[in-house]
């Protein structure tokens, strides 16, 4: 008797300790003492991110002399100003960093490279425009750093981190069980019971995220704030999702005593805004339209295409690839190339 | 000799099974046998029964059991009756108030209507049992100390579920039924009205609320300390002093400068265990009725601390007119 209740209080001991993480525990302050302003890291999981998140080298640049792509190859219709080398280039690195394992083909049909046959050529065309206009028009939140195709596919077909909206449950229309939208474990809500889906109303439609008043009264009819806690669980969700994407606390951009304050608030923050605003135009201007070029097994289980959300390039750190500067290596993807 | 006096039992005394006093005219026979559990009676009480039902018992456990299957076969629907998915993500799943949309209107059953039934049926059966405790006591004619402490609690449940879905005109405020989803929903109050931590009632409450914890270790083990001498006979040292309470108090006058008395500490502590729940509330049902945002509720009442900005000066992107 004596052992087997000593033995299930040794198990229940391992079953809640399992859910601990292993120390130690690095913290960082961020800002003034005593308001709790700090990040929280792991060293030990911090290295293990770092690898995983490491820029190629980019080989040497290429000449631009000589005659120019689009007078050598037919149909190039965004990277034609680059020399035949730099456009050589950038071919190579680009299947380097999409399709390393399926090189060339993967894009183009071999007997005729020019030809639009092949739905990722065509879809690959329409990235390399978007990061151009990344690259161009959100320096408010890539800022010098930039992006390259790498920064968010890190070699895969598709990138690792994507979101289509969720599928609707086997009897979604029955009379019992409605989740409203929450109350599942997901990756997307960081494991808590929050909305599932805080992409859709903030990264595709632009729906308020703001819950709070600015007022410490309740207001009356038009000055009310009429936000529900249901909103700001929403609001919560999508937070969820940027602290786990960049593997950061609230408090890297918030100090958590008063949220909604901008005063109060790193830098960081007018960053993460202008983030997701840029989130929310890839969307809509680049990658929705392209609902009809992808196959339909690449579509999610609604019929949408695959979408970008803050973890799609940060990948669980704070800048993706932390920061490093490569785009600088590939000025064709700095500027919108001319139509 | 084995001594009952240690942090745990080390001798579990065993009487005669019995069935308690007798019971006044009208009331309803016990059901069952009385019975003895050994690793109960390391804890507690050995002895299992008689059970006590009546009317009252009987009706607040038809509507408990009622609430607790709709919302178990809500969530096992939810999990498209998946038997196993049920039990792996049981901490999530819930059955939630109905949207925002419908105010306080009846909703369709799978859009919150289940859920205001549950919270019908629920509360039917708590107030069953709350009367089931006010009578059972006066009954054996006890005070109805125990009954007026439930009540407290049920203050609390009402004020989220009841009171503040209706003076905010929307059942969507209120709390859904689930593990961590009520939780998320605590959160996501805190977060929606400018963090909960600034509402005073709020702060009352924990005062209480780890008050109560303060003083139940802090008489439980006076008690322990001093059954050697007889204290653990609590009521008759009321009337009649005896060297334990005196020993207690005294103990507690040299350590704190004040003590309790063997009838006092009683009384504190049903206090403090009931002003928890009273003035929690109390807070909850100001928040998104009067208060909107607790933190500048504070900044205006001047309990705010303000520190230096450590960063550059930032400003809300969005009102200064930057094109993205």
């Amino acid at each position: 008797m004596k052992i087997m209740i000593k033995l299930s209080l040794c198990i229940w001991a391992a079953v809640i300790l399992s859910g601990c993480e292993r120390p130690p525990i690095a913290t960082v302050q961020t800002g003034f003492r005593g308001t709790a302003m700090e990040q929280i890291y792991n060293p030990r999981t911090l290295v293990q991110q770092a690898s995983l998140n490491q820029a190629p080298v980019a080989p040497d640049a290429a000449s631009a002399e000589g005659p120019k792509a689009s007078q050598i190859y037919q149909n190039v219709q965004v990277l034609g100003d680059l020399s035949a080398g730099q456009f050589g280039r950038h071919m190579v690195s680009i299947t380097q960093w999409i399709a390393p394992d399926q090189g060339c083909a993967y894009c183009h049909n071999v007997q005729n490279f020019a030809e639009d046959s092949k739905y990722t050529k065509v879809v690959a065309r329409r990235m390399i425009q978007m990061t151009q206009k990344i690259n161009q028009d959100w320096k408010s939140h890539v800022a010098e750093t930039g992006v390259t195709c790498y920064t968010c596919h890190r070699g895969n077909n598709i990138p690792t981190q994507v979101w289509t909206a969720p599928k609707d449950r086997l009897y979604a229309n029955s009379l019992l069980g409605d989740l409203a939208g929450q109350n599942m474990a997901t990756k997307a809500a960081g494991l808590t019971s929050l909305p599932s889906d805080p992409f859709t109303p903030y990264l595709m439609n632009a729906l308020p995220i703001r819950v709070n008043s600015d007022t410490a009264m309740t207001g009356a009819g038009a000055y009310a704030n009429r936000a529900s806690t249901k909103q700001a669980e929403h609001t919560y969700s999508l937070m969820v999702h940027m602290s786990g994407s960049l593997g950061v606390n609230c408090t890297y951009c918030h100090n958590t005593r008063n949220f909604q304050s901008w005063e109060e608030s790193r830098p960081q923050r007018v960053t993460a805004w202008y983030g997701i605003r840029m989130a929310r135009e890839l969307n809509n201007d680049y990658l929705t339209p392209l609902t009809d070029t992808f196959p339909a097994h690449r579509l999610g289980p609604k019929g949408d295409v695959a979408k970008v959300n803050c973890s799609t390039c940060h990948q669980g750190a704070f800048k993706p690839l932390y920061g490093a500067a490569m785009a600088k290596d590939f000025p064709e993807l700095q500027v919108l190339a001319k139509p | 000799m084995s001594q009952y006096q240690n942090l745990f039992t080390s001798v579990q005394p065993v009487g005669p099974l019995h069935d308690g006093v007798d019971l006044p005219r009208g009331n309803d026979q016990r059901l069952g046998k009385p019975f003895l559990v050994h690793l109960l009676g390391r804890i507690g009480n050995a002895q299992i029964g008689p059970v006590y039902l009546g009317t009252l018992g009987l009706a607040s456990l038809l509507f408990g059991i009622a609430a607790f299957n709709i919302i178990g076969f809500n969530m096992l629907a939810s999990v498209d009756w998946n038997p196993i998915q049920l039990i792996r993500q049981l901490f999530w799943l819930a059955l939630e108030p109905p949207p925002p949309a419908y105010g306080l209107s009846f909703p369709p059953l799978a859009q919150g209507g289940w859920w205001l039934i549950v919270g019908f049926m629920l509360t039917v059966s708590i107030l069953l049992w709350w009367t089931r405790t006010y009578r059972r006591a006066r009954q054996l004619g006890l005070g109805t100390h125990v009954a007026w402490a439930y009540a407290a609690a049920i203050w609390l449940y009402l004020v989220c579920g009841f009171f503040r879905p209706i003076m905010m005109g929307s059942w969507s405020e209120a709390v859904p039924f689930g593990i961590f989803p009520h939780l998320d929903w605590v959160s996501a109050l805190s977060l929606r009205y400018g963090n909960l931590f600034y509402n005073p009632f709020h702060a009352l409450s924990i005062v209480f609320l780890y008050g109560s914890v303060l003083l139940f270790a802090m008489h439980g083990a006076t008690i322990l300390a001093v059954t050697r001498y007889g204290g653990e006979r609590e009521i008759e040292q009321i009337v009649d002093r005896g060297t334990a309470s005196e020993r207690a108090g005294l103990f507690w006058r040299w350590t704190m400068g004040f003590n309790a008395t063997m009838e006092s500490i009683h009384r504190w502590a049903w206090w403090f265990a009931v002003l928890c729940p009273l003035v929690g509330g109390v807070g909850i049902l100001l928040t998104g009725t009067v208060v909107d945002n607790w933190y500048l509720w504070s900044v205006k009442h001047h309990v705010v601390p303000s520190y230096p900005l450590v960063s550059p000066t930032v400003l809300d992107p969005a009102i200064m007119g930057v094109k993205p």
